[in-house]
């Protein structure tokens, strides 16, 4: 049986190769390979730990501000400092505005513009989608990209710019919000909820947020127009292309919970297997090497002991990617994982009936887009001008800390050892290192590699376009991947 | 995609995060893809954009390469990864088998222009930090030292030598001007400064339109994050040797790093990863910080920090510490 090799994947953040073995026209093995290594994890050590709020949002320009939260987190953890009221409600704002413009980027601009292949050339809808997705030249492609960018100047009055800010410090944020710039930041709102309202769903955000289990979501549906409503296309087409059939997984769900107020995260932490929530245990957490480009760690590590030494002649190695493990166990992290697991009652409905799979995964990322805007609408209304935003106190000499956050495409970690002031060992796990994780020493996939068992090919298709969709649903970042 | 007429842009991701592409999303009045069409500028390939995918898309670089398709512009984000040992296995293009490495070398040599965007394809930049454990270069430099993956006698086809638009990120407009000064054939060896940078923003310094220009003036200096005052003095601010438009070109709508409330960092710099010292914080000898403004002797630096530290009135050196204005300005016509 001969191997397919797909690649490179683009409308996915950094490069990636998928290899395939088929039987009887549908996939029968996978190998997910992530092809670029940087070293972050090795060019951290040594440095003051502060610096690490300069290198490590760099790993990813589309999870800049995530990466900035986990080492901000895990510096303040490592030194027990807290945050000023306004320094939480600030760095949500900047997170949150982050994590919906991904989801939104996700939407329009790489996961929707494959229904514009000529493939489905025979689908009703197929005029429609070229029309408004068709990459480059669809009608939506300008509009998302003016909205997406109005949207931003959220970043530009609270972060300085983005990607790449070093607004976001352990102790808070370095930038104070007058009174006059509230006003604005809530004008900035409005306009990104009138876009989502008029074009996205055409409906309002409460009517959508109002739709509790699969009954009610195929009436909203029915009752509206999918050329006024592009949620709605969305669902439309993957309700004739049988989208919950396609990348099922049965995996574990893990949340590190995030946007923290007070102490209490907005979504929940926690661990989904099989209708039963369990406790995170961050200690559980290991990363295993076996079928990495990787040497230096006989066997899996947690990452405050992990190391990272890339060996690209690795016996067994086929990606630069770690296999992380929760309990040993293959999790599945992302919006479905984190609606799940908080219990949003769509998500729970629709997962309960088909598990994990493409029609889920960007359902449960397009509903987080609005459940996520109303709370940033009242974060900013809780703002207290010339109140402290930072508390900018220093770190300790000798210490360990994590930071445990949620990127728009799942679960992020960073764990740092600090001794004589200095950087002894710092390790990230990203989202798309468990998503797209290679085997583990027991042979066992990671979720893309069992998501995308059973494809079916198309006659005459090479690179099958199931392939491109069950990728894709994933949002993955390869750049995050292996940093 | 291929076009006759315009302005063929292809845009390969190496060895960096994808952040200038992201920063490039972020083009406003018109968007970019308005500003894209506006100018005749034509994407043979995006890898955000473009819907061509695997073998669709290695056919496009076997097109360019084979001259089927014109490239007036290859445009390479991300250091080049030349590890480990020469090899370039560091970053093999998913699907080819083949490192980044050789095949920017192969299309570099039929590109009509060549853009190194941002810092990391100009001169190595964030993934050169610490002891390189890549071997991270830029296409024309590694660091200072000119050479870089395509070789200090590199010419693109046009006789230019590689573009450098450098920035962690680079600014959306400093990308689509210079393709647009480009496709618009106004661009010349004399638009590049000394390190191959697009004068259009590189003969600016960041200082230029700082809003805490008046705290700088009078040496009224922040000593904590989130305070108000000057960053030169404690916290590491570069604004004042940085090149760049920062504060007169403004980010998402109207921010710059020290508009955020951070220090610059000179990002725009080759070696801006390794200062020598930690970020955000600024080493002195004497109490005088070693790195003083461009182009300002020292003496004089001193003699008028003196003076102005001793001029400088209390509503500065007040608002300096606070994180919000305690004392605002007054209007002496109202009386005291």
């Amino acid at each position: 049986m001969s191997r397919t090799i797909v690649g490179p994947f683009n409308r996915v953040e950094g490069d990636l190769e998928v290899q395939i073995e088929t039987r009887d026209n549908r996939v029968s093995n996978a190998w997910v390979v992530s092809p670029m290594y940087r070293g972050f994890e090795q060019i951290l050590h040594g440095k003051d730990p502060r610096d690490a709020l300069i290198y490590t949002p760099r790993i990813c320009g589309i999870c800049s501000v995530s990466q900035s939260v986990a080492a901000a987190d895990a510096l303040a953890h490592a030194s027990g400092i807290e945050r000023p009221d306004n320094g939480e409600l600030a760095l949500n704002l900047i997170h949150a505005c982050e994590n919906l413009a991904d989801h939104f980027t996700h939407f329009y601009l790489f996961f929707m513009p494959d229904f514009a292949r000529d493939i489905y050339r025979d689908q009703p809808w197929f005029d429609d989608v070229v029309s408004r997705f068709k990459a480059v030249k669809g009608r939506a492609g300008a509009d998302v990209m003016e909205a997406r960018a109005g949207f931003m100047h959220l970043m530009g009055i609270m972060a300085g710019k983005w990607p790449h800010t070093l607004g976001i410090q352990p102790g808070g944020s370095t930038r104070g919000i007058e009174a006059q710039e509230k006003v604005r930041l809530l004008s900035i709102l409005a306009g990104f909820r009138r876009y989502l309202e008029q074009q996205m769903f055409g409906a309002p955000l409460e009517e959508v947020l109002a739709i509790g289990d699969r009954v009610q979501l195929e009436s909203w549906l029915a009752a509206g127009d999918p050329n006024q409503s592009d949620f709605r296309r969305f669902l439309q087409l993957a309700n004739d292309l049988e989208l919950h059939n396609l990348g099922r997984t049965d995996n574990r769900f893990m949340s590190y919970g995030v946007y923290h107020r007070q102490g209490e995260p907005l979504f929940r932490s926690g661990v989904w297997h099989q209708g039963e929530i369990s406790k995170l245990d961050p200690a559980s957490i290991t990363e295993d090497i076996s079928h990495s480009w990787m040497e230096g760690q006989s066997e899996p590590q947690h990452p405050f002991h992990g190391v990272t030494l890339p060996d690209a002649d690795a016996k067994e190695g086929y990606s630069w990617c770690k296999a992380p493990r929760l309990d040993g166990q293959v999790v599945e992290v992302g919006a479905l994982a984190r609606q799940l697991i908080d219990g949003q009652p769509l998500v729970r409905d629709l997962v309960a009936d088909s598990g994990s799979n493409v029609r889920n995964r960007v359902i449960a990322r397009a509903l987080e887009i609005p459940r996520v805007l109303v709370e940033m609408e009242q974060w900013v209304r809780q703002l207290k001008p010339k109140e402290p935003f930072c508390n900018d106190s220093g770190l300790k000499r000798e210490s360990e800390g994590y930071g445990l956050t949620e990127a728009a495409r799942g679960s992020l970690g960073h764990w740092v050892r600090i001794k004589n002031g200095r950087i002894l060992n710092y390790q990230i796990v990203a989202p798309t290192t468990w998503n797209f994780s290679p085997r583990d020493r027991n042979g066992v996939s990671g979720p893309l590699e069992q998501a995308l068992l059973g494809a079916p090919i198309r006659d005459g298709e090479k690179e099958p376009v199931a392939v491109q969709h069950i990728v894709r649903s994933f949002d993955p970042c390869m750049v995050c991947t292996v940093h | 995609m291929t076009q006759s007429t315009g302005f063929n842009i292809l845009w390969l991701q190496s060895g960096g995060c994808g952040g200038c592409s992201l920063s490039l999303l972020n083009a406003e009045s018109p968007n970019l893809l308005h500003t894209l069409e506006g100018a005749g500028i034509n994407l043979i390939w995006h890898p955000m954009l473009s819907e061509a995918s695997g073998s669709e898309m290695i056919a496009i670089l076997q097109a360019a390469i084979a001259g089927q398709v014109r490239l007036d512009a290859l445009c390479i984000e991300g250091a080049i990864l030349r590890g480990p040992k020469d090899s370039g296995r560091f970053h093999i293009l998913a699907g080819t088998g083949r490192p980044m490495l050789a095949w920017v070398r192969e299309l570099a040599a039929v590109a009509h222009y060549t853009l190194g965007i941002g810092t990391g394809a100009s001169f190595g930049g964030i993934t050169a930090g610490g002891g390189n454990p890549t071997d991270a270069c830029g296409l024309q430099y590694a660091e200072t030292e000119r050479g870089g993956a395509l070789g200090v006698d590199y010419r693109s086809k046009s006789g230019l030598p590689v573009i450098n638009v450098a920035g962690c990120p680079t600014h959306p407009n400093w990308i689509t001007e210079t393709l647009m000064q480009l496709a618009l054939g106004d661009f010349s060896a004399d638009n590049l400064d000394e390190w191959q940078r697009p004068r259009g923003y590189a003969d600016h310094l960041v200082h230029h339109g700082c809003p805490r220009n008046e705290y700088y003036e009078f040496k009224a200096s922040a000593e904590e994050h989130s305070q108000l005052g000057c960053m030169m003095e404690h916290l590491g601010c570069l604004g004042t040797q940085a090149h760049a438009d920062c504060n007169t070109r403004l980010w998402n709508g109207e921010g710059s790093c020290l508009r955020g409330g951070y220090a610059c960092i000179n990002c725009t710099a080759p070696g801006f990863q390794e200062p020598g010292h930690r970020f955000q914080e600024t080493p002195k000898i004497a109490g005088i910080p070693i790195g003083l403004p461009s182009d300002m002797p020292k003496a004089w630096f001193v003699a008028l920090a003196s003076l102005s530290k001793a001029a400088t009135p209390r509503r500065l050196r007040e608002n300096a510490h606070a994180d919000h204005i305690v004392v605002p300005p007054h209007a002496r016509k109202k009386g005291p």
